[in-house]
Order: structure tokens, then C-alpha cells, then sequence
């Protein structure tokens, strides 16, 4: 009959996490109960109610997870068994639990969920268990217990207003190397900082400028040689990403998106373009503007998938020759269930490619990498959970590569950072790219 | 035993009557309010286009992946659905009933089809009893209340059919019956049977936010 909601004896918790030892360590149940009862009652009504109520115990959720289908359907990983073990007995005992369930709370919600809604299109109710996620995580956070990695993301963004302690001015010496190194490929080539009144604010990540300085140094070739009018700029506000997002830190992140936006109002751009990024852009169009209560961002925002579909369409780009190796491509689920870019997506692959194998499921039903939603932040301790949890992707991409795909394509930093991991850990020979990665390559280039 | 049957079959269907709808309206209205209250965007997002596209999708048997990929359950969960809300409805016995004391009826279905579709529900409540003890997935969420959700409504149709069949004690059984009826009407807005109201609202509300601010299809 009923099964206790929790089982403490899985590895997982053998896991250390400074950041959530001593958070723990600061609790007592006196002041667990108060702070749960204080935010829901601040921050949560009839979604979190009407979700918990209409839930009918189905378990028909289950088959869309990832974690659940890669731990051989255990049911403690399927959607609604995570809220069973957390939102359902947080409301049954009216907040009282000790600080061990927080902790466990903590994992479920923080490095064994993804928010990647792929169970809302399962759920016949499309009961938004990630929006119940983040209530858990919010939760964590007030309590003070975060995995300390991205906690450390997370001041950063609080110091810096971006993710990687980048300072001032070695981001505007990134654009200028950047710069300087592409001139000598084409010398006419400019990365126009602080460009007032620019069609374009072209925004990034800040792992950009840290690790993978190539990838501004391809966006400003494929600008140069469509001839965009683009801008980006000298101040905080030029990241666009978000781990407070996923931490539970909405106040932070509404002070992200806000200097983000008016980052973007200063120079007077038309619109704002992201880089190939699926958490930033859930950030930045669906999540962070609602904190600042905008329906809508206040400026368009374009993802890089769509925008490189309109430079393609509108043949501001040429092809010189296509991409030979058959590729593969990994809907990440922010740009996916989070706009709908599938079809421009597949446009552009095979606008830039010659052979063109699709993963399956796909599309909107394609399986979550098992990095995003802020669990590959939480850091290297919880590598080997996310490997394990991603069984399935594993497999997926190992039967996409029998059909012959050599190269995946993944237009999400993220997914990238999981799926290296997953082919590292299986020995799967397959290469992984970025879309711009293979745009640069193709493409005819000015000199 | 004559009082007790007028007692259940006369102020007793009044009672579960108005708890019925006016619970459900109250937990409606309720709901509604708090919304407005607490999470004011709903209103701001929910469209009535993309909310009935996905409510359209999921209603309709074999319309979603979900319902492709498990057709054994779709088939169940589907004629099950339809069956209790459509036996009560359109029984001769319940019309002839209505007949007599409100002066009202309709088109009725042949007694051997109410009695085939009885079977049919209760065979329905079995599959999803031995599904919850079966299947590990759906014993992990189960708790006890759910055994007694689904003994709510497989009793008016155990109930029924005992008495259609008149088998022994089936007089006592007309009473069990009809209180059965009654207690699973007012039991809808005070258990999970609340999902039957609320669907719209949950499923419109997820489809709204995928096909207006996401494009993308949630099915
Ligand atoms: S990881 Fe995705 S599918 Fe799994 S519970 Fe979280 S949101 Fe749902
Ligand atoms: S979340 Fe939806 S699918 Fe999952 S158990 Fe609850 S009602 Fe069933
Ligand atoms: S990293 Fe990519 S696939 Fe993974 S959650 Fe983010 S967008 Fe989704």
C-alpha cells in the first residue's frame, strides 16, 4: 500500500557538498517550518493547490523522464514520485520536517530534475511538475541550502552581473582580442562595442568570454560577413545567462534580466540576439521578464538558431561548400518546448549540411541533455548522477550513430557540456558542434 | 425500510445534488479568486485558442503521443470516462425516476447495453486497482485515499448491477445503490475526483503557455 516517500539509502547521498553541509548544519526545525510556511504563503497559490490536488496518482508522467527511464524505471526518479517526496509531504506536515529531508529535498529538486517540461506533455492534467521544482528549490534557497557550485555562480552573478567573476575590463579585452585575431582572416572585420542605436545588441554567456573565446570570434565573422548591424557592449549587462534562476534566487535574477534589458534600452537596439544558449534564453523570454512583470520582454529577443535561419533565408549568408559529415541534431528542450525553433532549427541544419539524420524522439518529445536546468552547475560531484541519470540519451544517440550520424549538433551550451560527458563516459566516438561551428566552416567568407 | 428508501431517494438526492454543483462551484470560484489573487499572470497568459487546441488533443482517443504510446490504458481510461458519466445519464431506470418526481425525460439506452456498459466500468476499476497494486510507478504515488476514490465510483455500478440482476438482498442493495450514487457526487469536489473539474483549467493553462508563449505543442 502506501510507500514511505523517503528511501535514504541510495548513493547519491553519499555525495559531499560543502554548500549544502553547511546549510544544513544552520537549520533547525523551528525556523525550517517558518520559512516554508512564510514563502508559500507569500509566493504560492492556486497553481501549486489546483497542481497538487488534481494530481490523481497516475504515474502516467513517469515514461517522460529521463532520470526515471535511465535508473530502470525507478519510480523515486519519475516526475510525480519527485513530488511525492517533496511538495506533497512539505504540505502534509505543514512544513515540518527536519533538516535531512531538506537535504533530500534538495537533491531531488536541484540535481535530479531539469525543468525540462517534457512531463507536462505527458501528464493529461499537463500538471507543470518543474514549476513545482523550482517551489522546492525556492524553498532551498530562503533556507540557505544550495550546492555550492552554483551558489558560487550564483554570487558571481550578484557581484559581477555575470556568471564567471569575468572582470570589466577582461571582457572588453576579449572583444578586442577577438577582434584582432579575426582581422587576420578578414581585415575589414569590427566588433562594435558600445555602437549606440545598433539594429543589434548581440548577447552571450560569460562562460563565453572565459573559456571558449572562439565562439564571439565566429559570431563576428558570420555579423561581418552578413553585413549586420550589431553592438555589443562595455558594461555589466552584457551576460545574459542565469543560474539564480535555477537556484531559487528570483530577486537576483530580476536584477540580471533588469540590467540585461536596460543594457539593451541604452544603446537604443533594435532587438536583442542571443548566442547559442537554451537556459538564457528561457531566462531571458519566459522566466525573468515575469519577475520584472513583463508579459512579453520588453525588447524582441532572438535566439542565434533563429536568427541564423533568417540570415540563410534571407541569403545574407552563402554556403560555399556544405558540411560532408552526416549530422545529427539535439532539440534542446529551452529553445524547443521553450519557442518552438524545431523546424527553423532543421532548416538551417540541412541548409548547412549534406546529410541530415534525425535522433529519435525528437523535436518536442526529444530527451532533455541532463545538464540544463542549472544540475550541471551544481558541479563535478554530481557528474557521474547526471551520466547515470542520462542513460537514455546515451542510447538515443548510440542508435542515432548506427544510422550513420558522425557529428551531433547541439545549439545550447549546456547540452553541450552534458553530452561531452555522456560520450567521454560510454566511449561514443561522435563529434559535437555548435551551429556556428559549422557555419563558420561553410560558409563564404569575406577577406 | 419503505422510509428509508423515500429518505434516500428524495431529500438525500437533493442534498448530493447541491453539494455537487455547489461545491464544485465553490471550489471553482475559489480557485478563480485565489488566482487572481496570487498568481495574477494565469489570467494574462491563458488563451482560448491554444488552451482548447490542447484540450481538444488530449480528449480525443489515440490524439496525443501520451495516448499512442500506452493504447491499452487509452482504451480503458477512455470508455471508463465516458461510460460514468454517460450510464447514469441515459439509464431507463434513472429516467423513469426523474419522470415520476420532476416530470422530465429523454432518450434512454436498451437495458442490456446499460447492463454490458456496467460491466465495462466495473471491469475498468479493476484494471486501474490491479494497475495501482501492479505497477511500481503507480504503487509509489498510491496512497490509501486513492483505494477509496476508486471504491467511490465502482460502488454505485456494483451497487446497480447487484440490483438490476436482483440478486439476493437486491431491495437492500437499491438502497446501498442509491446512496452510493449520492456519495460519489458530493465526494467530486472534495477528493480528487476534482480532476474532472479542473482538467480544463490545468490542461487549457499548459496549452496556453506552449502554443501562445512557446509555439511549441504540448502533446
Ligand atoms: S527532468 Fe524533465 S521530465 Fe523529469 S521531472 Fe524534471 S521536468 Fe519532468
Ligand atoms: S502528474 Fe499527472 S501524470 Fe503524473 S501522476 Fe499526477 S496526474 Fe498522473
Ligand atoms: S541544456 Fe539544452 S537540453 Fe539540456 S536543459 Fe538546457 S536546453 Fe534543455
Amino acid at each position: 500500500m502506501a510507500e514511505p516517500a523517503i528511501k535514504r539509502n541510495d548513493e547519491s547521498y553519499k555525495i559531499v557538498d560543502e554548500g549544502i553541509d553547511k546549510g544544513i548544519a544552520r537549520l533547525s526545525p523551528e525556523k525550517i517550518e517558518q520559512v516554508i510556511n512564510k514563502v508559500l504563503a507569500a509566493e504560492t497559490g492556486a497553481r501549486l493547490k489546483t497542481y497538487v490536488e488534481t494530481c490523481v496518482h497516475c504515474g502516467l508522467c513517469s515514461e517522460a523522464c529521463h532520470y526515471y527511464l535511465s535508473h530502470d524505471n525507478d519510480p523515486k526518479f519519475s516526475p510525480a514520485g519527485k513530488v511525492k517526496q517533496t511538495i506533497w509531504e512539505i504540505l502534509k506536515r505543514k512544513g515540518k520536517v527536519d533538516p535531512e529531508f531538506i537535504r533530500d529535498a534538495s537533491r531531488i529538486a536541484s540535481t535530479e530534475c531539469n525543468l525540462c517540461r517534457r512531463c507536462a506533455m505527458y501528464c493529461p492534467f499537463g500538471i507543470d511538475i518543474a514549476y513545482l521544482m523550482s517551489v522546492v528549490r525556492r524553498l532551498c534557497h530562503m533556507l540557505g541550502v544550495t550546492q555550492l557550485y552554483i551558489q558560487d555562480t550564483a554570487h558571481s552573478h550578484s557581484a559581477t552581473l555575470n556568471q564567471m567573476w569575468v572582470k570589466e575590463d577582461e571582457w572588453i579585452d576579449t572583444l578586442f582580442w577577438q577582434e584582432e585575431e579575426a582581422q587576420d582572416e578578414i581585415s575589414s572585420l569590427r566588433i562594435p562595442i558600445e555602437k549606440e542605436g545598433s539594429e543589434i545588441f548581440y548577447s552571450v554567456i560569460a562562460p563565453e568570454p572565459k573559456f571558449r573565446a572562439q565562439l564571439i570570434y565566429q559570431a563576428a565573422v558570420i555579423m561581418n560577413a552578413a553585413g549586420v548591424d550589431f553592438t555589443m557592449p562595455a558594461t555589466p549587462g552584457w551576460d545574459n545567462s542565469d543560474q539564480c534562476m535555477f537556484t531559487g534566487d528570483y530577486e537576483m535574477m530580476g536584477r540580471l534580466k533588469k540590467a540585461h534589458f536596460e543594457t539593451a534600452m541604452r544603446l537604443k537596439v533594435k532587438r536583442i540576439v542571443m548566442g547559442e544558449c537554451g537556459h538564457a534564453f528561457r531566462s531571458v523570454y519566459d522566466v525573468g521578464n515575469r519577475w520584472l512583470a513583463w508579459k512579453m520582454p520588453p525588447i524582441p529577443v532572438t535566439h542565434a538558431v533563429e536568427f541564423y535561419y533568417e540570415l540563410l533565408k534571407q541569403g545574407k549568408i552563402k554556403i560555399a561548400k556544405k558540411y560532408d559529415k552526416p549530422v545529427t541534431f539535439q532539440d534542446p528542450c529551452n529553445i524547443i518546448r521553450g519557442k518552438g525553433l524545431h523546424e527553423k532549427a532543421r532548416y538551417v541544419v540541412e541548409a548547412l549540411c549534406e546529410e541530415f539524420i534525425e535522433m529519435h524522439p525528437n523535436r518536442e518529445h526529444n530527451y532533455c541533455c541532463c545538464a540544463g536546468g542549472g544540475v550541471i552547475n551544481t558541479g563535478p560531484q554530481y557528474k557521474m548522477k547526471r551520466i547515470k541519470g542520462n542513460r537514455i540519451k546515451a542510447e538515443q544517440l548510440f542508435a542515432t550513430k548506427t544510422r550513420g550520424a558522425k557529428v551531433i549538433i547541439a545549439p545550447c551550451h549546456n547540452c553541450h557540456g552534458g553530452i561531452e560527458d555522456i560520450l567521454h563516459h560510454h566511449g561514443l566516438d561522435m563529434e559535437l558542434h555548435f551551429l556556428g561551428d559549422i557555419i563558420y566552416k561553410v560558409m563564404e567568407k569575406p577577406v | 425500510m419503505h422510509d428509508i428508501y423515500n429518505f434516500v431517494s428524495g431529500p438525500l438526492v437533493w442534498v448530493s445534488f447541491i453539494i455537487f454543483f455547489g461545491g464544485s462551484l465553490y471550489r471553482l470560484i475559489s480557485m478563480a479568486v485565489l488566482a487572481r489573487k496570487k498568481d495574477v499572470f494565469v489570467y494574462e497568459y491563458m488563451s482560448l485558442k491554444f488552451g482548447l487546441r490542447s484540450i481538444l488533443h488530449w480528449i480525443i482517443p489515440f490524439g496525443t503521443v501520451k495516448w499512442r504510446k500506452n493504447p491499452l490504458f487509452t482504451i480503458v481510461t477512455f470508455t471508463f470516462h465516458i461510460c460514468i458519466i454517460f450510464i447514469p445519464i441515459f439509464l431507463s431506470a434513472h429516467i423513469i425516476l426523474w419522470k415520476e418526481s420532476w416530470g422530465i425525460s429523454w432518450w434512454y439506452i436498451s437495458d442490456t447495453a446499460a447492463d454490458v456498459l456496467a460491466i465495462v466500468v466495473i471491469a475498468s476499476c479493476i484494471f486501474f486497482l490491479v494497475r495501482r497494486i501492479v505497477l511500481p510507478e503507480v504503487k509509489y504515488l498510491t496512497s490509501i485515499s486513492d483505494y477509496v476514490i476508486l471504491a467511490i465510483v465502482a460502488a454505485p455500478f456494483i451497487t446497480g448491477f447487484w440490483t438490476y440482476h436482483q440478486w439476493p438482498g437486491f431491495k437492500v442493495m437499491g438502497i446501498i445503490h442509491i446512496v452510493a450514487g449520492e456519495i460519489m457526487l458530493a465526494a467530486i469536489p472534495f477528493t480528487r475526483l476534482i480532476h474532472m473539474i479542473f482538467f480544463p483549467f490545468t490542461r487549457g493553462y499548459m496549452g496556453s503557455e506552449f502554443g501562445a508563449i512557446r509555439h511549441a505543442k504540448d502533446w
